[in-house]
């Protein structure tokens, strides 16, 4: 028998393996993260605005309030997540002594580091990241991430960016996976990836994470429209709580995650949710204002 | 032979992939049509409220309890939680086996470990040494067991982290996130 060993890459891999096919879910009070719990999320992402309020009403956004992350934490059983700004590595320190059990290294915070984003290595707890590509799925992996998820374009309840990242990382990994072994050292530079781990993505015909949807996602059927697209899960930030029956809405797309190959069941889940959050359709977006554009 | 993996939510296809290499049949299990015929069931890891809630929503409760009566079924992590009788709150459990599991009782994923434990069982499977590595993540503590259930694996602190009722297998620790295929034999013997 030997010593035990914590905070290992596996361990930090192995939760976001034991949260595949499910729904994580933004939540901004303890009565959320409640309410998410009892709808079957896997986990909660706890913050003080979702990406909807932080659009609508601008400034800076940073970390939440510990106080509030560690209420949530108090209040369920299942995971709590929390967001810290790219490349502000205190704040992940802040939220890594807290005993937070994933840190999102989030786009939709105001960067801290327009250049750098943090070293995850150096931390305990686990990091998810976003990306729209292969190369910057890689680069955070690169970094330190074990798990990722795609940008989207958080707060619009529009799912078309989620599916052109999903698009873009698996169907580079499809092109990847066509490529001799000898071209993939140029694949890595018109990428921008680094090449031992696009050798290992090529060999696994997956990214070496798991690797889940975010941002725009609103109904059940865009849940599974981007499990059918063959992510691991998918995380909801306003999607539900800026609907009309958080409840309802939340425990459909949980079942949809569960059962997204299966039409039926959907149409049957999909029925009488109330309101959706009202959307904002990203083509109407100044280009200034999208938040998939911050990371590097 | 034919295995299913309970396909609700969880490290379902990480189970999948170990049963193949070992040669057996799999269905993923969302439905309780789905039960139809199996020999055998894994409960994977994940979330157990999820798990439990989406089992409930879909009927399948009763089906599994019925299955577990008479086919061996193996649960891991979360999946050792669902098939426990007692786990001190309010969530929906199988209660097929007669054992009490604390979730969480190691503390936040922080506190989440790898360790290698012997695990004498392992020697039916293979003539290598019984020690298994074993990752636990977020993981429950078996902490009672009834008078029929078998202790299987220990912490160095004497603490229960896998037992056998039976054909029902229960471990605290996640085999399916290893290479090593040795607890998949080992369930597969016990459902033949």
């Amino acid at each position: 028998m030997g010593a035990e060993e914590k905070g290992t890459f596996k361990l930090k891999v192995g939760l976001a393996q034991m949260l595949k096919g499910g729904v994580i879910m933004d939540v901004v009070t303890p009565e959320h993260a409640k309410i998410a719990e009892e709808a079957g999320a896997v986990a909660v992402m706890a913050l003080e605005r979702v990406p909807a309020d932080i659009r609508a009403q601008g400034g800076v956004a940073r970390m939440s309030d510990p106080e509030l992350i560690l209420k949530i934490m108090d209040t369920v059983s299942i995971p709590v997540m929390a967001k810290a700004r790219i490349g502000h590595f205190v704040e992940a320190q802040i939220l890594e002594a807290l005993g937070i059990d994933y840190i999102d290294e989030s786009e939709v915070l105001t960067p801290a580091d327009e250049e750098h984003h943090i070293n995850k290595h150096v931390f305990k707890v686990p990091f998810v990241c976003g990306c729209r590509n292969l190369g910057e799925a890689l680069r955070r992996i690169g970094e330190g991430a074990a798990m990722i998820r795609t940008k989207g374009e958080a707060g619009t309840g529009d799912v078309v960016e989620a599916v052109r990242h999903a698009r873009r990382v698996l169907g580079d990994i499809r092109k990847l996976q066509n490529l001799p072994e000898e071209e993939v050292m140029a694949f890595a530079k018109e990428l921008g990836a680094p090449y031992e781990l696009l050798l290992e993505t090529r060999k696994l015909g997956r990214l070496p994470v798991v690797n889940f949807a975010a941002g725009g996602i609103a109904t059940p059927a865009d849940a599974a429209l981007m499990m059918q697209l063959g992510v691991d899960g998918v995380f909801v930030g306003s999607g539900i709580f800026k609907s009309g029956d958080p409840a309802k809405r939340a425990a459909a797309i949980v079942k949809a995650t569960t059962h997204y190959n299966d039409p039926k069941i959907l149409a049957e889940i999909s029925r009488n949710l109330g309101e959706p959050m009202v959307g904002r359709q990203v083509s109407d977006i100044p280009e200034d204002k999208l938040i998939a554009d911050r990371g590097w | 032979m034919e295995i299913g993996v309970l396909a609700l939510q969880g490290s379902f296809h990480e189970h999948q992939s170990i049963l193949e290499k070992l040669g057996a049949q799999v269905v993923q299990v969302r439905l309780p049509h789905d039960l139809d015929g199996l020999d055998g069931l894994i409960i994977p890891g994940g979330e157990s409220t999820t798990i439990g809630k989406l089992a409930v929503d879909f009927g399948l409760l009763e089906p599994l309890q019925h299955f577990g009566k008479e086919h061996a079924i193996w649960g891991t992590c979360a999946g050792s939680i669902f098939l426990s009788k007692d786990a001190h709150r309010q969530q929906p459990l199988l209660g097929l086996m007669d054992i009490q599991v604390e979730r969480n009782a190691f503390g936040r994923q922080v506190d989440s470990f790898e360790i290698d434990l012997e695990i004498p069982v392992l020697q039916s499977v293979s003539n290598k040494k019984p020690i298994f590595h074993s990752i636990f993540i977020r993981a429950p503590l078996i902490e009672k067991v009834g008078k029929n259930v078998e202790i299987l694996a220990k912490l160095p602190n004497e603490k229960v982290v896998a037992a056998r009722q039976g054909r029902l297998l229960a471990t605290s620790f996640h085999p399916e996130l290893t290479e090593d295929t040795r607890f998949h034999q080992y369930f597969l013997e016990v459902v033949q």
